[in-house]
């Protein structure tokens, strides 16, 4: 654009637009799935497992047959559910131990909660009567609930045709990679060197269950040429190509329908057992059949996420210079594979080097099957994992080296003139500028004064106590380059596809291939086009979740639906204005040379001469004049694969209050720099970084799953599963430091989940802050008040409080800790 | 969700309530706010054959002043009572532990006598109504008795109503002047209480002249501190004497234990949150 007219559309790029779908979805005129009434519709109710390892005996569903409204009782091999492999898209080595996931269960259960037989009734009331009375005999097997037990020899087997409980080894090593040294040499020579210290930790990543607010539902419609699916879903064209690979039905048959959906955080990337039950039911009956979950189920079957054990080692100089790397983790795959659950825990092998320097570094995963319900992606994925253990790791080194935990992190981490940097895990980061939003942040946090007041606290021996919890993340999202994917043995590209069609009223309809369902990208994706193609903002329609509208697409997830999907739209107007330029300059009777676009206006340069790109659009439709050898057509198709991840970076600044005579932790203050690039719509990055935050709080104070020793899940209602409320929360205050990406046009970077990946270990390390004078080492998460106060009455019961005056002054962690096994060669301090 | 089939009847006065029940035999259950009751029935926790909703009793709503009590009818939603001034002013303790119940779309649809009904030993409301000695008033087939706080709460959900009966109303002496707390520890604003104190207080020239406190969830019914009351009855006011005193509120309880809290954890918590409670009364 090389001039501004004075009556040129105000720039939508950055300006602070309310979201124009929650008009509608706050007034209740939503479209849900479990909203759709087809004519002759039918309801399932899916029978399911009370026990973690079963096998399946008689089924007897004589009973359930006799309740009135009742047309169908099915076990799986009534439907073929037990011969179907659901699919796993990511087979992260060549040789990975994958057991069939049936929709199902046949001759065995594997989790509690999995399905073994389906009633089809008139009514979901009917459906779940008959459902009570279906008995199945069950002779119970031995659960699997421990990763490290589930390894050894001799341990009972999930699935014992596999042979093993090892889903797959998945290594990184950046001395046979050439990225680095090796890890392995930097910890024995660390061992042997008198200004080096070996640091190592294990910590626990808890189980959580994504919540979204819409519970699943889906409702499958037989009765057309095509069968239409109706699904509570993110990814409506992978369940489309996946439902016609996994069940071998034509896939130009399949319509898929993503409707509105209420929210997803990667719990709603899958193509779900449900779905294809449903579709098994309306198949064999012909008729319209619905399936809904209850919040029970929704915990019980849904995926889960993280659940992780993860053994970090770190050599270290004594002045704070990181060596190197090594990483240990096992991964719960639970009992099955879902479609992206093996490679969530390898997404973070990218991601444990972080913002630092780390010169050689080492990443071994191993994904282990037990008798739980499956993880799969949960808002981060494989970065929230990695991100806590090496942001409470740079904590833990500034603890026993005595350095001033954000002093240590600005020893190691990228400075801003070193971009772009590939780091030791190979990828590139583009940009980012980790000391301005540190200053910012620290600033706006009034850090020091924090530190006055956490000692003045201290010394007067305060019942609440004060820590300080430092989060400094980078994290890889915009997934991604295919080529990438490729290289991970991904099963699919990461290229995102738009269109845009211009109506021959000026309006722009825009087709996308990403599937929003809760985001706000009917406003943000306005704004892009309104600017792009200089229409106003409510000239602007997105369209998606239709795979007859939307025929290509990859769907949300990974916040790749702007730095990815974003570009296609961008890409995509840029063609309408190339196609319509001829068309203009016909209209206006010059040389297409001569004509410009600037502010949604084609004119002749060096006059007054023009036409609005609304004109062109009118006269392609009546298309009564236009020059010889080009189509009457302005409409666009573009699809975008990135060439790089998107790198949002902040620093995250938390401080807790923890109440020592009750082990209450309190949020006092919670600080965020954020750089996620370019931004759109300052309110919508806002409210992601908001959510994030919440989230990503709820893991380290709040919601854990745990299973009994019976394999059966604990926190199978609302009640159980501690969700944080706004009441349970403070005011955040948020702030950006944008460095522009510079890896596509819109200098976006991805926002969706940077909130729930720094702010974990921020919490976390400000609790640990609090009560480590006591001599508490660690808190596993989430940091109850049980957890709190035990770990403090523990602590003082081993005596070490004779060091507690160590650390009454920040950072001066030396000595403060009972010396640990792990810390080698460690001398005095600096 | 979707309960099992019952039947369903809503009586206008509670004589039609009583015959209801009576009709309806050992399967029958009363609605009173639902906020307990319709999740056990969408979760299949119970099997009722008929419901009676006591929702358009219109006598069994209010709040009124009967000579020295304050009687709050059983149907009186939370809202109401936190609202209500002569509850303020005589009975606080009753209006801040109703505050603290879940949140305002409960308290709007919950009520008192439901509360005191479904007998959680988690729930919010019996440990006050335990402290203020309150009295409740019970209908059925022969006619109406009142039983003490100290009789009503049996065990685990379980109270002093007999099968065909209806809880009416709640008679609370008054307590005018005197100071209130309900001191409630959870892991979340809107979750189920771990432990909570209920205090109440009469402070007199610096000094506590009287004491009335109940504990929530520190065994299947609410507890009544004694110990910690008559150790503050009579001792001059002061941060040290509250809390020794509230070194003996683990006495005569017998707290569970769960993932949230260990007994021995919720022994340590009733006394600090009794020091605090106690406190913060006579603030």
């Amino acid at each position: 654009m090389t001039t501004v007219e004075n009556n040129a559309p105000a720039q939508e790029i950055g300006r602070d637009r309310r979201r124009k779908e929650d008009r509608r979805l706050i007034t209740g005129r939503t479209r849900w799935t479990d909203n759709q009434a087809l004519t002759g519709l039918l309801h399932i109710s899916i029978v399911r497992s009370p026990f973690a390892h079963a096998e399946i005996g008689s089924i007897d569903t004589s009973a359930a047959k006799q309740v009135p409204g009742v047309v169908a009782v099915y076990t799986a091999s009534d439907i073929g559910a037990d011969a179907v492999q659901l699919p796993c898209a990511w087979p992260i080595t060549k040789d990975m131990k994958s057991p069939q996931r049936p929709a199902l269960a046949g001759s065995r259960v594997n989790f509690a909660g999995e399905g073994v037989a389906v009633v089809v009734a008139r009514t979901a009331a009917a459906a779940k009567d008959a459902a009570e009375l279906v008995e199945v005999d069950y002779s119970e097997l031995e659960p699997v609930l421990d990763m490290e037990e589930a390894l050894k020899e001799g341990a009972t087997l999930v699935h014992p045709e596999l042979g093993t409980n090892e889903n797959a080894q998945w290594v990184f090593d950046s001395g046979e990679a050439g990225s680095g040294g090796s890890a392995a040499e930097a910890i024995a020579a660390a061992e042997k060197a008198d200004d080096q210290v070996v640091i190592t930790r294990r910590f626990r990543q808890q189980r959580l269950v994504p919540v979204f607010m819409e519970p699943r539902s889906t409702v499958v419609d037989p009765t057309g040429e095509q069968l239409v699916m109706w699904s509570s879903t993110q990814v409506p064209h992978i369940l489309k190509t996946m439902l016609a690979l996994t069940l071998g039905l034509p896939e130009h048959k399949i319509r898929v329908i993503a409707p509105d959906v209420g929210g997803g955080f990667g719990g709603k990337l899958a193509v779900a057992p449900e779905e294809v039950v449903t579709l098994l039911v309306a198949q064999k009956l012909g008729k319209p059949v619905k399936w809904t979950e209850t919040r029970s189920e929704s915990l019980l079957t849904a995926h889960h996420g993280r659940d992780q054990i993860q053994d970090l080692t770190v050599a270290v100089t004594k002045d704070g210079v990181i060596k190197g790397l090594d990483v240990k983790l096992l991964a719960d795959m639970g009992a099955y594979l879902g479609l992206v659950g093996p490679g969530v825990p390898i997404l973070g092998a990218f991601m444990f080097n972080a913002i630092y320097k780390i010169p050689a570094y080492r990443f071994d995963c191993t994904n282990v099957f037990t008798t739980k319900t499956l993880t799969d992606a949960y808002r981060g994925a494989g970065r929230p994992e990695a991100t806590f253990g090496i942001e409470r790791m740079m904590d833990e080194v500034a603890v026993e080296l005595g350095i001033e935990p954000m002093e240590l992190r600005k020893r190691n981490w990228i400075k801003h003139e070193e971009f772009p940097y590939t780091t030791v895990s190979t990828l590139t980061y583009d940009t980012g500028n980790y000391e301005a939003a540190t200053d910012q942040a620290m600033s706006m946090f009034d850090y020091d004064g924090l530190r006055r007041e956490q000692e003045e606290r201290r010394k007067r021996g305060d019942v609440k106590q004060l820590g300080l919890g430092i989060s400094t993340f980078t994290e890889m999202c915009g997934l991604a380059p295919s080529r990438v994917l490729g290289s991970l043995d991904y099963g699919a590209g990461g290229w995102e596809t738009a269109s845009i069609r211009m109506l021959p009223t000026g309006k722009a309809e825009v087709v996308v291939g990403v599937s929003p369902h809760g985001q706000g990208h009917e406003t943000a994706f306005s704004q892009i086009i309104a600017d792009k193609l200089g229409i106003p903002f409510d000239d602007v329609e997105i369209l998606h979740g239709d795979t007859q509208s939307s025929y290509r697409g990859l769907d949300t997830y990974g916040s790749r639906s702007l730095a990815v999907g974003g570009i296609a739209m961008v890409k995509a107007a840029e063609k309408v204005v190339e196609k319509a330029k001829p068309i203009a300059a016909h209209m206006l009777e010059a040389s297409e040379d001569d004509i410009e676009f600037t502010a949604g206006k084609f004119s002749v340069k060096g006059t007054d001469k023009g036409v609005g790109i609304q004109d062109v659009a009118l006269a392609v439709f009546a298309a009564h004049d236009y020059p010889e050898g080009i189509e009457p057509d302005i409409d666009a198709h573009a699809t975008f694969d990135p060439e790089n991840f998107s790198y949002p970076h902040g620093t995250h600044l938390c401080a807790v209050e923890v109440d020592t005579e009750t082990g209450f932790v309190q949020l006092h203050k919670y600080v965020c720099v954020d750089d996620v690039g370019t931004v759109i719509n300052p309110l919508i990055v806002e409210g992601q970084i908001h959510g994030g935050l919440a989230q990503g709080i709820a893991q380290a104070l709040f919601e854990d799953a745990p299973y009994d020793e019976s394999g059966t899940l604990l926190s199978g209602t609302l009640v159980d599963y501690t969700l944080p409320s706004a009441a349970d929360l403070i005011n955040f205050d948020t702030a950006n430091t944008p460095t522009p990406s510079t890896t596509n046009p819109l200098g976006v970077k991805g926002v969706g989940e940077a909130g729930t990946i720094a702010s974990t270990p921020a919490v976390v390390n400000a609790v640990l802050d609090a009560v480590r004078q006591y001599g508490v080492k660690d808190i596993d998460m989430p940091t109850t008040p049980f957890r709190v106060w035990t770990a403090i009455n523990s602590a003082k019961g081993t005596g070490t409080q004779a060091d507690e005056a160590n650390v009454a002054s920040p950072g001066a962690g030396l000595g403060s800790m009972a010396k640990s096994d792990s810390v080698k060669n460690q001398g005095g301090a600096l | 969700m979707i309960p099992a089939s019952f039947d369903y009847v809503r009586p206008t006065s509670v004589a039609e309530a009583v015959q209801a029940l009576a009709d309806g035999g050992d399967d029958a259950k009363i609605l009173a706010g639902g906020q307990s009751f319709i999740p056990v029935l969408r979760l299949r926790m119970g099997d009722p054959s008929l419901v009676v909703d006591l929702g358009g009793i219109a006598e069994l709503r209010g709040v009124r002043e009967e000579g020295d009590k304050i009687v709050v009818g059983a149907m009186t939603t939370h809202h109401d009572v936190t609202r209500d001034d002569l509850l303020n002013q005589h009975v606080k303790l009753i209006s801040e532990a109703t505050k603290t119940v879940a949140d305002f779309q409960v308290r709007h649809r919950g009520t008192l006598g439901g509360a005191l009904a479904h007998a959680d030993p988690a729930g919010d409301l019996a440990a006050p109504a335990l402290a203020l000695d309150a009295e409740f008033v019970i209908a059925g087939a022969n006619g109406e008795r009142t039983v003490a706080a100290s009789d009503f709460f049996e065990d685990y959900f379980t109270t002093a109503i007999g099968p065909q009966e209806i809880l009416t109303a709640i008679r609370f002496p008054k307590y005018t002047g005197w100071g209130a707390r309900y001191e409630k520890f959870n892991r979340v604003a809107q979750a189920w209480s771990i432990v909570a104190v209920a205090a109440t207080v009469k402070v007199e020239g610096g000094s506590i002249t009287d004491a009335r406190i109940g504990l929530t969830n520190m065994a299947g019914v609410p507890v009544r501190a004694r110990g910690v009351e008559s150790a503050l009855v009579g001792q001059t006011m002061s941060e040290e004497t509250v809390r020794a005193a509230a070194q003996a509120a683990a006495e005569g309880t017998s707290p569970t234990s769960d993932a949230d809290a260990g007994s021995d954890y919720r022994e340590h918590l009733a006394k600090v949150l009794t020091g605090r409670a106690v406190l913060a009364a006579a603030g």
